[in-house]
């Protein structure tokens, strides 16, 4: 059951035609940085990492608003849980497609990324590692806030007030990740959150 | 506990409740601020500007216990289905948002003569800072929920997230801290060793803000009931008359 929801989750967003959206934005917030604080290579270099990590975790919450909130409107979610099909289930099939959907793409996007800031190889190698331990948490978080948000005017703003003071761990250990320890605490608080996040999820999915 | 979540019952113990919790609060924080602001002797160190912790301290207890207090109103909303739980995480949530806000400005004032500077990125400034957001959050995710209609389970559930993770947060801003910069300042030292004469109106004033907490959480408990229910006649009157 778990493959046939992940299977269809993954169809609809490899069909959908925003699904370049996300690493697009991912680049563009990469090339902005060099015009905002100027083309100095150093300087570039050695905030690399936090731009790209703030970049991911923008484009982790682009889609937030198509997650689960069609799903809601059109009765789907509701047809699942007729059929008796566990919720936890559904949100944990859509943390996996979303994880693919946004984190795959944006780590092939990371070299481009990494050639306009300048970053060496060696940095971006771990950096990728980083973005590899840290996304499924971003992808976890993004699930949880489209479920809390899901029928709500104006979800996508709200969605974003939620998840970033809740990223922060991810964020603080990923750029950190030059550091020893930094790449297991990341792992550990992608566990905690791939392990909350869809009964979070689908505690708020869950019909009143 | 379900004895009290009766509405009813709540609102006659609320009544009589409500102007003993404020004037004992009033009274404990002007005893508090007055011994602080005039009567007590300056710091030997801080001078003058430690008075400011006569403020800031009860603001950052009620900050931090206002979010336990929303964590815990949130479950017990959403174990138990009290709808006086779910109006209590409502009334508690500005009031504990207001008293960060209030740690944060403080303290930041405080930051100025003593540090040099309004704001370092400190682990605990930066603790107390993101609590704030997390409070934020949760209001906007609470209005707007509000005004859809329905039991806020959403708003409750975002509160429990939020605690599960405040920990995380914590350890993780003191790993960052460390991380980037040695901790030249340190705020426990300041109130490690602290004399009588300036603990009194300290303790006081923690009393009175909690007092005033409560008493304010009390006040909106009440006008939230009272609305429900000038919401319910109007209803039941549109009715009669269509």
């Amino acid at each position: 059951m778990l493959w046939a929801l992940f299977r269809r989750d993954l169809l609809l967003i490899a069909r959908s035609p925003a699904i370049w959206l996300p690493v697009m934005f991912f680049v563009l917030v990469a090339a902005l940085f060099p015009f905002a604080v100027g083309p100095d290579a150093r300087l570039l270099a050695r905030i690399a990492p936090g731009i790209i990590w703030v970049a991911a975790l923008l484009a982790s919450l682009l889609p937030v608003e198509t997650l689960l909130a069609p799903d809601v409107e059109d009765g789907s979610i509701d047809q699942l849980i007729a059929r008796g099909i566990a919720l936890e289930l559904v949100c944990a099939a859509r943390i996996a497609a979303h994880w693919l959907g946004f984190a795959v793409p944006l780590l092939a996007a990371l070299p481009v990324a990494g050639v306009l800031l300048g970053l060496d190889a060696a940095t971006g190698l771990r950096l990728g590692l980083a973005l590899l331990l840290g996304t499924p948490a971003l992808a976890s978080l993004a699930v949880v806030a489209a479920a809390l948000t899901a029928g709500l005017k104006g979800g996508g703003a709200l969605a974003g007030l939620i998840v970033l003071p809740l990223a922060l761990p991810v964020l603080i250990f990923g750029v950190g990740s030059d550091v020893a320890g930094a790449f297991r605490l990341l792992g550990a608080a992608s566990l905690v959150a791939l392990a909350v996040g869809p009964f979070a999820a689908a505690a708020a999915l869950k019909p009143e | 506990m379900h004895r009290y979540a009766n509405p009813t019952r709540f609102l006659k113990i609320a009544r009589v409740a409500t102007p003993i919790v404020a004037l004992l609060g009033l009274a404990l924080t002007a005893a508090g601020l007055w011994i602080g602001l005039f009567a007590s002797p300056p710091d030997y160190q801080q001078g003058e500007s430690v008075r400011i912790m006569y403020v800031h301290v009860p603001a950052a207890w009620l900050g931090a216990g206002g979010y336990m207090s929303l964590a815990i109103a949130s479950a017990t909303a959403l174990i138990w289905r009290h709808p006086l739980a779910t109006i209590a995480a409502r009334a508690i949530a500005p009031a504990g948002a207001a008293f960060t806000a209030i740690c944060l400005v403080s303290g930041s004032l405080w930051g100025k003569p003593t540090w040099g500077t309004y704001w370092v990125w400190d682990a605990r400034l930066t603790s107390m800072l993101v609590l704030l957001f997390l409070y934020l959050g949760y209001l906007a995710l609470s209005a707007s929920e509000a005004e859809k209609g329905g039991e806020q389970r959403g708003a409750a559930i975002l509160a429990l997230v939020g605690v599960i993770n405040l920990p995380i947060i914590k350890y993780s801003v003191e790993w960052w801290n460390t991380l980037h910069q040695g901790s030249s300042i340190s705020v426990a030292n300041a109130s490690s060793k602290i004399a009588p004469e300036l603990l009194t109106p300290l303790l006081l004033s923690v009393a009175g803000f909690s007092f005033l907490f409560g008493a304010i959480v009390l006040m909106r408990m009440r006008a939230m009931l009272a609305w429900a229910r000038v919401d319910a006649r109007s209803r039941r009157m549109a009715e009669a008359l269509a």
